[in-house]
């Protein structure tokens, strides 16, 4: 078990190395010489040797990247150039936003779909089970903004149940932080719910034909616990990989999400860093969101041996 | 009982069921491929009609839809603009025709250039151990940048340009397609008609061409299908944000950021670029499920 866990750990370095070199390459390649935006319009090219020998940018390619990494494992992710704040500090003030949307889908989409799937695999080939996989499809092909703008119109601006944008932290009451969140929820939830359903159907499909189901059910332990505990336990494994490899949609779809209803978290800072063309700021937000989702997956691996003690790598 | 018996009442089965079915020759081949594949038909004519409506544009009633008309800002759906018209004036119905184009450009052309560099980069790693375990570490991290961050980052770098939008979503589709291939060829190399190929003293190219090209068409169709999919919904939302298709063409993403400011009180200029946009995605999501229940028979009971 350590030892796997040890192995499955070091095997994320490389990946994160890879993540690393590419958003510095980002950074290195983006267009606009930073000395020459310092020095200013005066400024003679001697001037803008200095200040670039100054700031280190005349050195190899290699020992910047080394340096650059030194200084992002000490969490220093470098200076707006727009807004002369530290990267970090940016980040920071926007991640509740953004943590809080991520929190609420997962748990939505995992509360809805689970059933679904468990559900839709049970009465196999029944109206319940085309209705699932139709929805799935659907759900795979409706953009997350145009979902969005869809539950906007009806249920904020004709029906007035719920704000239309805007977004309310935590502290100021559980009541507006809920409502302000409900619609980017299931906006940003579908394609999630209908990846889930998918998956628990199929995985369902293949445990409920197993010998020990048909013994459960022998034995006459009651429906419910056949599906729910017996079969859905020995399914874990599949679901909880998908649930981990969707984070990588969820992050997509946050920072569109976002947009539509004006919520101001990361995504909305990863849209205004592209605008003003603010590298250190699109760096920072690709590199967390990246470390994030490798992270996220290297949990579910490591969570697997809980689900599945047979699985002993 | 006699075999005489069995024989009869054998006799009287078959004729009960060719009582039951139709004889085979009334269903034409069309009708049974309809039957049998439902998905596919939908979703290729769905697609079908799109690709018309993207080559026809200049011939379905459409004005010119960068052609500005100031006094004619923001109006309702009517006779003369059939979905209305924007705060510049532009016909939106014109423009989310022509809109078909850019949408099918980049869903087409991504899949084509990201299954390219996919298979090129799964036959070198599938085929050369030395390589494998690096390529396989650059794709890996590449996979673990969300698809839409690695396209918005590769967008910030360069000029806003179909073709730059196109480069940077197959970026960010490809390494799963190295991946496809990569194990579709180590599972190939084992096989006994390639150590027989090997044996028999089959060149690599021939090998490559002869045996291993052909058996990874199936599952490269199926997820070219899926990429293609993907791509128009990335195109659509790089647009949409900003970073895409350079605002003067007009795509389903831009309209629908140009939308977006009165979007509460003239919905109808977001409203038909996304019907639009959903029609054509899902069209391309039935045509890849119908051909990988088609293509892949053991997969097909189970997604």
């Amino acid at each position: 078990m350590f030892a796997y866990a040890a192995r499955r750990i070091a095997a994320t370095i490389p990946v994160m190395l890879v993540v690393a070199f590419f958003v510095f390459s980002l950074l290195y390649l983006a267009p606009g010489d930073p000395a020459a935006i310092i020095a200013g319009d005066q400024a003679t090219p001697a001037d803008v040797e200095r200040i670039r020998a100054s700031l280190g940018l005349d050195r190899p390619f290699l020992v910047r990247f080394g340096e650059w990494l030194w200084q992002i494992i000490h969490g220093d992710l470098g200076t707006s150039i727009f807004t002369n704040l530290p990267v970090s500090h940016m980040i920071a003030q926007r991640i509740e936003p953004t943590v809080s949307l991520m929190v609420l889908t997962i748990v939505f989409s995992i509360v809805v779909a689970i059933p679904l799937g468990v559900l839709a695999a049970w009465k196999h080939g029944s109206w319940l089970d085309s209705g699932v996989m139709v929805m799935a499809v659907f759900g795979f092909s409706t953009p997350v903004f145009v979902l969005g703008y869809l539950l906007a119109y009806f249920f904020a601006l004709q029906l007035d149940w719920l704000p239309v944008q805007g977004f309310h932290s935590l502290s100021d009451g559980i009541v507006p932080f809920l409502r302000n969140l409900t619609l980017p929820t299931i906006a940003l939830g579908l394609i999630f719910i209908a990846l889930l359903a998918r998956i628990t159907r199929a995985t369902m499909l293949d445990v409920l034909s197993q010998d020990y189901v048909r013994t459960a059910k022998a034995k006459g332990v009651d429906q419910r616990s056949v599906l729910f505990v017996h079969a859905l336990k020995n399914a874990a494994v599949p679901i909880v990989t998908v649930i981990g490899n969707g984070v990588a949609l969820l992050i997509g779809g946050a920072v569109i999400t976002e947009s539509v209803f004006a919520i101001p978290g990361l995504g909305r800072l990863t849209v205004d860093a592209i605008l003003r063309r603010d590298y250190p700021v699109i760096q920072g937000v690709v590199l967390l969101f990246s470390v994030s989702y490798v992270l996220v997956n290297l949990a579910v691996d490591l969570l697997y041996t809980v689900f599945d003690p047979r699985i002993r790598y | 009982m006699s075999s005489a018996t069995t024989t009869r009442s054998g006799y009287t089965a078959a004729a009960q069921l060719a009582d039951v079915l139709p004889p085979l020759k009334q269903r034409s081949r069309a009708m049974t491929f309809v039957r049998r594949h439902p998905t596919i038909v939908l979703g290729g004519s769905l697609l079908l009609i799109m690709v018309l409506i993207a080559i026809l544009a200049p011939y379905l009633g459409t004005v010119d839809p960068t052609a500005l008309a100031p006094a004619k800002r923001t109006r309702e759906p009517s006779a003369q603009f059939w979905f209305g018209s924007d705060m510049l004036g532009r016909d939106v119905y014109s423009r989310v025709i022509y809109g078909a184009r850019i949408s099918l450009i980049v869903g087409f052309a991504v899949a084509a250039v990201a299954s390219a560099l996919g298979t090129f980069i799964g036959l070198v790693s599938g085929f050369i151990r030395g390589a494998d375990a690096i390529l396989m570490r650059v794709m890996d991290g590449l996979m673990s940048i969300p698809s839409i961050l690695l396209a918005i980052a590769l967008m910030a770098l360069t000029r806003a340009s179909v073709q730059n939008v196109v480069i940077a979503i197959s970026v960010a589709e490809f390494p799963r397609v190295s991946r496809l291939i990569r194990g579709v060829v180590l599972s190939l190399r084992e096989q006994p008609f390639v150590e027989a190929a090997v044996a028999s003293g089959t060149r690599l190219p021939m090998i490559i061409v002869k045996h291993i090209l052909p058996n990874t068409l199936a599952p490269l169709m199926v997820n070219a299908t899926f990429i293609c999919a993907s791509a128009m919904i990335i195109e659509a939302s790089l647009s949409f944000i900003g970073a895409g298709t350079p605002p003067i063409i007009p795509s389903w993403g831009n309209i629908m950021a140009e939308g977006r400011a009165l979007w509460q009180v003239k919905p109808y200029i977001v409203f038909f670029p996304a019907v639009f946009l959903c029609i054509t995605v899902l069209s391309v999501n039935l045509l890849g499920d119908g051909l990988r229940d088609a293509l892949d028979p053991r997969l097909a009971k189970r997604l």
